[in-house]
């Protein structure tokens, strides 16, 4: 019964996610305008600060692509890299592998090393999105350990296939880092109609899978077509710590309990009741039988 | 379940910050709206006074003869509640100059050359102000083809240009534009007694109802027909939409190079800014 027990579970850090608006296709300015937030966060004493989606690069690249992409020993990357001695670090962009392949990636910085990198699984090609036109499909969901607990990453579209956040989830997720660069597209009652989509995903995953979210999308216009932020802060029982505003560039900075996940983990014991085996099995049968149709 | 009912605040926000955002970006502070009295141009003028400042739009009258006063004083009306600078240009001397030539020019090429003469006029202005030229096509007109070709269409940012009429009007009553230019028949103000609605044989409160559901809810005809519109009335429309595609596209180039502009060499507009 004594509080010791819990061990970390009474800590808590500081987090920062960046509403920003990058520019299209000018690696260098947004990357100086990483690093103003970066030094920023570091003199505020942040943990974690998480940028959206293609942070260094903006959305629509079509043939600007290969022009703005990264590899993970390139300059740019080493320069946020230093930064990450004193806070770790969420940043988006458009990876180039060995293989001259293109992805959207977000990279997990810690410590001066690259901790983690996501590449984007699923890449929205209907309507006014064009991905796959252009980006490589990430081929893998991990959780992996930071200084500050278990984190996932999945990258916007990647949220709308609830079985990405069921992996991470069965992979030990603590935090679900959620980066994205989400457009208005349909305005109802106030709000973006996708805000409102995105924020019934996210709690319901903060809720079921008894995580921390930390949603950060982007703002701005390209092409007209504006982002809407509304960047959020979820805690393991679906409550929300922060909200950012529609629209606005801003910064959205919250203590963030460690000892929350534990509190939500022992009222209800979802995780440890959930039957991996049974959804593996009947994954595969569903599987055989549809190979077999 | 979506509507033609947008959220007007929400909406109004996202255009604001879209004519400040897409006009500062490539280095310019002003604008200039072509201002008729109607309302879309009324509300285009609103928003890019309300994204700029009144100080930093220009809106241009250039009536022609047969232009009714009405409308003129309606955009007057609509300058001076905003407070901003307007300069007027008649257009009757160069267009009957040009018809001295072609006497027996029908309604429909006066019409498109009118608008075309105006749209050189706001060009000319926003060389002379060092503004970008803020256009006033709505989403109907633009699928109906009921537009110029580089002429009333012409512009460089349209911040109206995805609401349709019935939202127009919306939006237009809910920023405080005049009633009466925002409830008075639309026209292109042809004639005296032209009315849109009396020249298409059809009210934008209908025809935006079918263009809804056939757009944006990607409905068949039959869908729509069967939600109780006439049969004739939906394949008309529809027909309008596919016949005025070329209006709504940059023209066809061929194809000769390995990397052609915007087939294969492909960018978006604001690379860079």
């Amino acid at each position: 019964m004594s509080s010791t027990t819990a061990g970390s579970s009474n800590q808590s850090f500081t987090l920062r996610l960046a509403q920003v608006n990058p520019v299209l296709g000018d690696v260098e300015r947004n990357l100086e305008m990483h690093l103003k937030h970066i030094d920023a966060a570091a003199a505020d004493d942040v943990d974690l600060i998480i940028f959206p989606e293609l942070s260094l690069t903006g959305y629509y690249l079509r043939d600007l692509v290969p022009d703005v992409a990264l590899r993970l020993d390139s300059a740019e990357v080493a320069a946020l890299r230093e930064r990450s001695s004193k806070l770790s670090i969420v940043v988006g962009l458009v990876e180039e592998t060995l293989e001259f392949n293109f992805h959207v990636s977000a990279l997990y910085l810690e410590n001066g090393h690259v901790r983690h990198v996501h590449r984007k699984v699923y890449l929205p090609t209907y309507g006014m999105f064009d991905e796959e036109r252009y980006y490589g499909v990430g081929d893998r969901v991990r959780a992996f350990d930071t200084r500050l607990g278990r984190c996932a990453i999945l990258i916007c579209e990647d949220l709308w296939h609830p079985a990405t956040a069921y992996i991470a989830s069965r992979d030990r997720m603590q935090y679900l880092i959620a980066p994205a660069d989400s457009p208005v597209r349909g305005t109802v009652s106030g709000r973006p109609e996708a805000a409102d989509i995105y924020h019934d995903m996210l709690r319901t995953y903060a809720r079921l899978f008894q995580v921390y979210v930390f949603f950060v999308n982007r703002v701005g216009y390209e092409e007209g077509v504006s982002f809407w932020g509304g960047s959020q802060i979820i805690d393991p029982t679906g409550d929300i710590v922060a909200q950012a505003p529609y629209l606005e560039e801003t910064e959205l900075t919250a203590t963030i309990d460690v000892g929350g996940i534990r509190r939500a983990r022992a009222q209800s014991p979802l995780l440890s009741d959930e039957r991996m085996d049974l959804t593996l099995r009947e994954l595969h049968r569903i599987h055989r039988e549809y190979l077999e149709d | 379940m979506q509507s033609l009912e947008i959220d007007c605040k929400l909406v109004h926000n996202i255009l604001t910050g879209f004519v400040r955002n897409e006009i500062t970006k490539f280095g310019f502070e002003r604008a200039v709206v072509a201002m008729s009295g109607g309302v879309d141009s009324t509300l285009s003028a609103f928003i890019g006074a309300e994204a700029l400042g009144a100080d930093n739009v220009v809106g241009v009258f250039m009536p022609y003869k047969a232009s009714s006063p009405d409308s003129l004083a309606d955009a007057q009306m609509a300058a001076e509640q905003l407070g901003i600078e307007t300069i007027t240009v008649d257009i009757t001397p160069m267009i009957d100059a040009y018809f001295e030539k072609f006497p027996d020019a029908n309604r429909l090429r006066r019409a498109n050359k009118m608008a075309r003469e105006r749209m050189t006029i706001v060009y000319d202005i926003s060389a002379m102000r060092q503004a970008m030229v803020v256009g006033t096509s709505n989403k109907t007109e633009s699928l109906l083809g009921y537009t110029t070709l580089w002429g009333d269409m012409a512009c460089a940012v349209n911040p109206i240009g995805d609401l349709y009429k019935t939202q127009v009007r919306q939006l237009a009553r809910a920023i405080g534009v005049p009633e009466n230019i925002v409830a008075k028949s639309p026209t292109a103000d042809l004639w005296p007694g032209q009315t849109d609605e009396g020249e298409l044989g059809f009210t934008y409160e209908e025809v935006d109802k079918v263009l809804y559901a056939l757009v944006d809810e990607r409905r068949s005809a039959e869908d729509v027909v069967a939600r109780c519109f006439d049969e004739a009335f939906v394949d008309r429309v529809q027909e309008m939409v596919r016949g005025s595609q070329y209006k709504r596209r940059m023209p066809l180039v061929a194809k000769v190079s390995p990397r052609s502009i915007d087939r294969d060499f492909r960018y978006a507009r604001d690379w860079g800014r």
